[in-house]
């Protein structure tokens, strides 16, 4: 997976989890709380996802690594490769 | 692992499907929890429902949405549970509300969804107040309603602080404390802010279907996430033990354990249910006693507006100093809320195909229960009366022989009937007068949810399952 694959996976569950939000543009670099109206149970329901549907834990010490889109790709990319190889 | 045909065993029982019940349901099963969520009623919905009478659809309680605030508004409650339940703006189909009004004597507050109204009303009606009337606003928006720890504070006792006129902060508190206090004479200062920002700093709104379209796109969810639901089964007894609800008996005979279970059924309702051990709340210590109303519903093969009826909702009393107490005739037709559903702004200039005037007043439960059937009927007919002529009072004029001639339906429902449909004791609407903020019982394993957690209205009420569940189905792992 490419880390461009990776911020559309976060981007999807975003959509599911926040119907009316915008995410057209989002800027990668930025924080997503600052482009969204999001909450720390928000951030909870990403992980439950991220989980859910590609069975990837995301330990609660880490939660600060989905703050933007770069960072999550730089993070997640990595377990879905890792994941995915096995 | 092949699931056994009848297992027993759950990660959460629901007890009620009504707003909070059924939120907490969806959330707990975006988590994937094995949820059981049951019902004694045939419908859903509880004390926000509705009924078919004469080939009629009739809501129950809703009047109005309350906390209604435009798609993408943000940290708005309503903004939040949409979120938590995955639906979008859109799908709720909410109009908002026209104008609605406070009308007490010689005196007139006009709200609407935009503040502005209700502050330049205040500066017309109360000049004195306003910059003080400003600041109890700040004080609202800038007070933190959901910290479920904080102290106890008499509203009344801040008022009397913030403001001087009586005569307004009884017109304030005659509409947050009909859409919302389950107290007489007072409320605590949480709940105050929050029946302010979601009356007045929010708004309202309707569904053009009421009601129903809410619990039916409530029910689309749970059936989207295969939430298991028992229809007209609730639960018999819970057998206690070491802290903690060990087994519970169903209304089916089926006995069941769940490591979570989520009552929203009322507190001392709940606590009435542990089996083998004395109850952990008791009606018979309730301070004040609980608040139960009466509604009329009449129905017109004409439009309200017709009339000049173009208000929304109406929040009246004819006293000065407003009561909200329990009165001790069947009724106190002196003070009440006045509901025109076909006053929303529909889209498309859409209408209901019928006219509706709903009339509700604070209503004694011990006199209507006990009674015999035909007197029963008789005091309807004759509350009907009194109520319709006392609202009146506060509409624009119109004959009798008019209303007479455009009237093809009426319903009226009692203290009796919202005890028999959703086992609230005491017919209350607003649940037990003491809150439990935090949803706690002495057993580790069972949490409250819904009116008697304090958060109120329909918006309250989900946000209220959608929090106990949070807390206990996601954080705890």
């Amino acid at each position: 997976m490419t880390k461009e694959e990776c911020k559309q996976v976060v981007i999807d569950i975003i959509n599911d989890i926040a119907p009316d939000e915008d995410t057209s543009d989002l800027k990668p670099d930025v924080r997503l709380r600052d482009q969204l109206d999001l909450d720390s149970m928000d951030f909870l329901d990403i992980v439950m996802e991220l989980r859910k549907q590609h069975g990837i834990e995301v330990p609660e010490a880490d939660y600060q690594k989905l703050a933007s889109l770069d960072s999550c790709a730089e993070y997640l990319t990595p377990k879905f490769n890792e994941k995915n190889a096995v | 692992m092949a699931r056994r045909p009848r297992e027993d065993h759950y990660d959460f029982l629901i007890i009620g499907a009504g707003m909070a019940g059924m939120a907490a349901a969806i959330r707990l099963g975006h988590f994937g929890k094995k949820v059981l969520l049951l019902e004694r009623h045939a419908i859903i919905g509880g004390l926000n429902s509705f009924y078919k009478q004469d080939g009629r659809k009739y809501d129950v309680g809703l009047h109005a949405v309350t906390n209604y605030v435009p798609a993408g508004t943000k940290r708005a409650p309503l903004t939040k549970l949409l979120r938590q339940l995955r639906i979008s703006h859109a799908d709720l189909d909410l109009s908002p509300q026209k104008v609605s009004r406070v009308a007490f004597p010689g005196h007139d507050l006009r709200f609407s969804n935009d503040f502005i109204l209700l502050e330049s009303e205040v500066s017309r009606v109360f000049p004195k107040e306003i910059d003080r009337f400003r600041n109890l606003t700040e004080k609202v928006k800038s007070f933190d309603e959901l910290d479920l720890q904080g102290p106890k504070l008499s509203a009344r006792k801040i008022l009397s602080e913030e403001l001087q006129d009586p005569l307004l902060i009884d017109m304030l508190l005659c509409p947050l404390m009909y859409y919302g206090s389950a107290k007489e004479g007072d409320m605590d200062f949480y709940q105050f802010v929050i029946m302010f920002k979601a009356l007045f700093l929010e708004g309202f709104a309707r569904p053009f279907e009421g009601v129903r379209h809410i619990t039916q796109l409530l029910l689309r969810r749970l059936r989207e996430l295969s939430v298991e639901r028992i229809m007209n089964c609730g639960v018999q007894s819970l057998r206690a033990g070491e802290g903690e609800i060990k087994e519970v008996l169903l209304d089916n005979g089926r006995v069941i354990r769940a490591d979570c279970i989520l009552s929203t059924i009322g507190s001392v309702e709940t606590a009435a249910l542990v089996e083998n051990e004395a109850p952990f709340v008791r009606q018979a210590e309730e301070k004040t006693p609980r608040l139960s109303f009466v509604e009329t519903i009449s129905v017109f093969d004409k439009q309200p507006v017709d009339w000049g009826w173009d208000e929304t909702i109406v929040f009246f009393s004819d006293q000065e100093k407003f009561a909200y107490e329990q009165p001790d005739d069947y009724v106190d037709p002196r003070s009440g809320v006045i509901c025109v559903p076909n006053n929303y702004q529909y889209p498309d200039e859409k209408t209901l195909a019928e006219g509706f005037l709903r009339i509700t007043c604070l209503a004694n439960y011990d006199r209507w229960v006990g009674l015999p059937e035909e007197t029963y009927r008789a005091e309807k007919a004759r509350w009907f009366e009194e109520m319709v002529r006392s609202a009146r009072r506060f509409l624009p004029p119109v004959e009798d022989a008019e209303i007479e001639k455009h009237q093809v339906g009426t319903d009226m429902f009692t203290p009796r009937t919202i005890t028999k449909y959703t086992g609230h004791l005491g017919g209350a609407v607003y649940g037990a007068p003491e809150k439990i903020r935090d949803g706690r019982t002495p057993y580790r394993n069972l949490v409250l949810a819904g009116t008697d957690q304090g958060f109120l209205g329909i918006t309250g009420s989900m946000l209220s399952g959608i929090s106990m569940a949070n807390l206990h189905g996601l954080q705890s792992g």
